[in-house]
């Protein structure tokens, strides 16, 4: 009789630690060590603020929307808070694409993607920025063709899928890098200008931006954003965002990053069922402060442990039939 | 919920030819330091540090030096005007012979301050330094409330000639002061700051602010510290480490102005 080992009675694979799930996602040649990113208009002015965001956790980085010249962007207020979220018109202010590139070099070591977002109102202001943006090491760049409040910019040249067609096409023209193209909700059918930007041979969709609104003081009787309306953000668009995310992933073969009112691990994981690789994040640094990436990273660390689920990319597109 | 609730101005009193104090029903508990954003409907919403505090009465005093604080110094009593905050950190007010050197303006900010310490029954020294006689502001308040008050202008029309860091710079030679608290120029706070040694030092930044709730961005320094919801008040070990501090600012942009060319 063959003596009793230690092992046959406490087999280590009974004991052991399982491993940390897996939370790396995907996106064409970027690998993102968790898909949180940090959405374009927060925190990301300048290279200090991406700093602090990338130590405290995101996995990306989208800097503030950058066009040709500086824009101060519209006078206070920019923001007001409603009992179900934000809304803001900051009105696309940033210091211009020279300025920008300074900020740009100060994080070309940074150790996780920075993506270039860039507004412009016609296909050569695009491809000039997003040559800029390449030339200054960004990753990707995304198109901000869905900012609701800019004048000539944003959602106006964003809602119409032949001018959209024409500035992705240029722009996957100019530069080698990955482009996004971030939509706007406030259109009668997403689907089909994410359709369109992926015909255009867009790298990915980022969906959603915020949505068309407005708020009014009772007592003095006039709206509070200086803009008069603006974008509307966090928890209560969710549904809203995970819609388009379901939508637009049936019809698109191009990875789709999801946006709108996450703010727990939770609501990443529902969009990533929806069909969404990866995720930003915005007003929830205002909810639950800088450090939330850390936070909803832990979430979703603790589910997939508790649902044994070992990576989390196995959870892309669950909720399609 | 932050957004603007609307209040109605109490009073306004002219300080100077170009300052002037209003004050507001506010209940709101808030402690020195912390600032509101103040709406004018129509024209704009800026950052004010409160500079009188009483249980139901807030007010704010300021120069009037661009569209916003103009429309500011023309409203009179009753006109609507709208609160967000208190916002900010407020001063820690540790030690026990603190000096406070105020810079222009920065009076408005380290009154209500100054008058906490002297209701601790605590002795501030504090140092007023304007451009010249008529831009003084608040000696007598602050007197009045107990505090040893010294004035010094730039062209010597009164007290002592000569900056307000000048002066502190003396009296920290002598005297056993352990806390300095200051708001003003920011080069100049940079100059104090030099000299504090092992001292308790705070100082209020301002910088342009768009959301106040620390979510834009358009107000940070250094790596990413909010002067809305970081600061307004910083100490001199934090401040050591942000690079930016009495060097530049930046516009509403987002573009860099050194201070040495501003205006």
């Amino acid at each position: 009789m063959a003596p009793i080992k230690h092992t046959d009675l406490y087999p280590t694979n009974q004991y052991r630690l399982r491993p940390m799930p897996d939370l790396k996602t995907i996106l064409g040649p970027l690998t993102l060590k968790n898909p949180t990113i940090l959405a374009s208009g927060i925190m990301d002015e300048d290279a200090g603020s991406m700093h602090r965001m990338i130590t405290s956790g995101a996995g990306a980085i989208v800097t503030k929307s950058i066009g040709l010249d500086p824009r101060p962007g519209y006078p206070n207020p920019t923001i007001v808070e409603t009992p179900c979220g934000l809304l803001n018109a900051m009105g696309l202010p940033n210091p211009g694409i020279t300025d920008f590139t300074h900020e740009l070099d100060l994080l070309r070591n940074a150790p996780v993607p920075i993506i270039g977002s860039i507004y412009g109102k016609d296909p050569e202001e695009f491809s000039t920025l997003a040559r800029h943006m390449e030339r200054h090491h960004v990753a990707a760049v995304e198109l901000n063709v869905s900012c609701p409040h800019a004048k000539h910019y944003g959602m106006e040249v964003g809602m119409d899928p032949q001018i959209l067609s024409n500035i992705t096409a240029a722009v996957t023209h100019t530069v080698h890098i990955p482009v996004y193209v971030k939509l706007s909700p406030n259109v009668t059918d997403i689907v089909i200008l994410a359709q369109a930007a992926a015909d255009a041979h867009a790298d990915a969709i980022v969906a959603i931006n915020t949505l068309k609104g407005m708020s009014i003081d009772l007592d003095v009787r006039r709206p509070i954003l200086a803009n008069r309306t603006g974008g509307y953000s966090g928890p209560a668009i969710k549904p809203i965002g995970v819609r388009c995310v379901y939508d637009i992933s049936q019809h698109v073969s191009i990875p789709v990053i999801g946006v709108g009112g996450i703010t727990t691990g939770a609501d990443v994981l529902e969009y990533l069922m929806a069909g969404a690789s990866a995720v930003q994040i915005g007003t929830a640094v205002y909810l639950r402060g800088p450090t939330v990436f850390s936070h909803i990273t832990q979430e979703i660390t603790d589910w997939l442990t508790t649902h044994h689920v070992a990576r989390l990319s196995d959870l892309i597109g669950a909720a399609h039939p | 919920m932050n957004a603007p609730r609307i209040t109605t101005v109490h009073t306004g009193k002219q300080e100077t030819p170009t300052v002037k104090t209003l004050t507001f029903k506010d209940p709101s508990p808030i402690v020195p330091g912390q600032f509101y954003m103040i709406w004018i409907p129509g024209v704009d919403e800026i950052p004010m540090s409160v500079s009188y505090i009483s249980e139901s009465i807030k007010a704010i005093t300021f120069r009037r030096i661009g569209d916003a604080t103009e429309a500011l110094f023309n409203l009179r009593k009753g006109d609507a005007i709208g609160l967000r905050g208190p916002y900010g950190n407020g001063f820690a007010l540790k030690g026990r012979r603190p000096l406070f050197i105020a810079g222009g303006t920065g009076a408005a900010m380290l009154a209500p301050a100054i008058e906490l310490i002297q209701r601790k029954k605590r002795t501030a020294t504090v140092i007023l330094g304007a451009k010249t006689k008529g831009d003084l502001f608040f000696e007598r308040r602050l007197s009045r409330a107990g505090a040893r008050v010294l004035v010094t202008t730039d062209d010597g029309s009164k007290g002592y000639h000569g900056f307000a860091s000048d002066l502190a710079k003396d009296l920290l030679k002598n005297a056993s002061y352990d806390a300095m608290y200051t708001c003003g120029p920011e080069p100049m706070m940079k100059t104090l700051l030099a000299f504090s040694g092992q001292r308790v030092f705070e100082a209020s930044l301002e910088r342009y602010m768009k959301c106040a709730i620390g979510l834009c961005g358009q107000c940070c320094i250094g790596e990413g510290v909010r002067v809305c919801a970081d600061g307004p008040i910083f100490n001199g070990k934090t401040l050591k480490t942000i690079p930016d501090f009495g060097r530049f600012k930046r516009d509403a942009s987002g573009g860099k102005i050194s201070f040495s060319q501003a205006p």
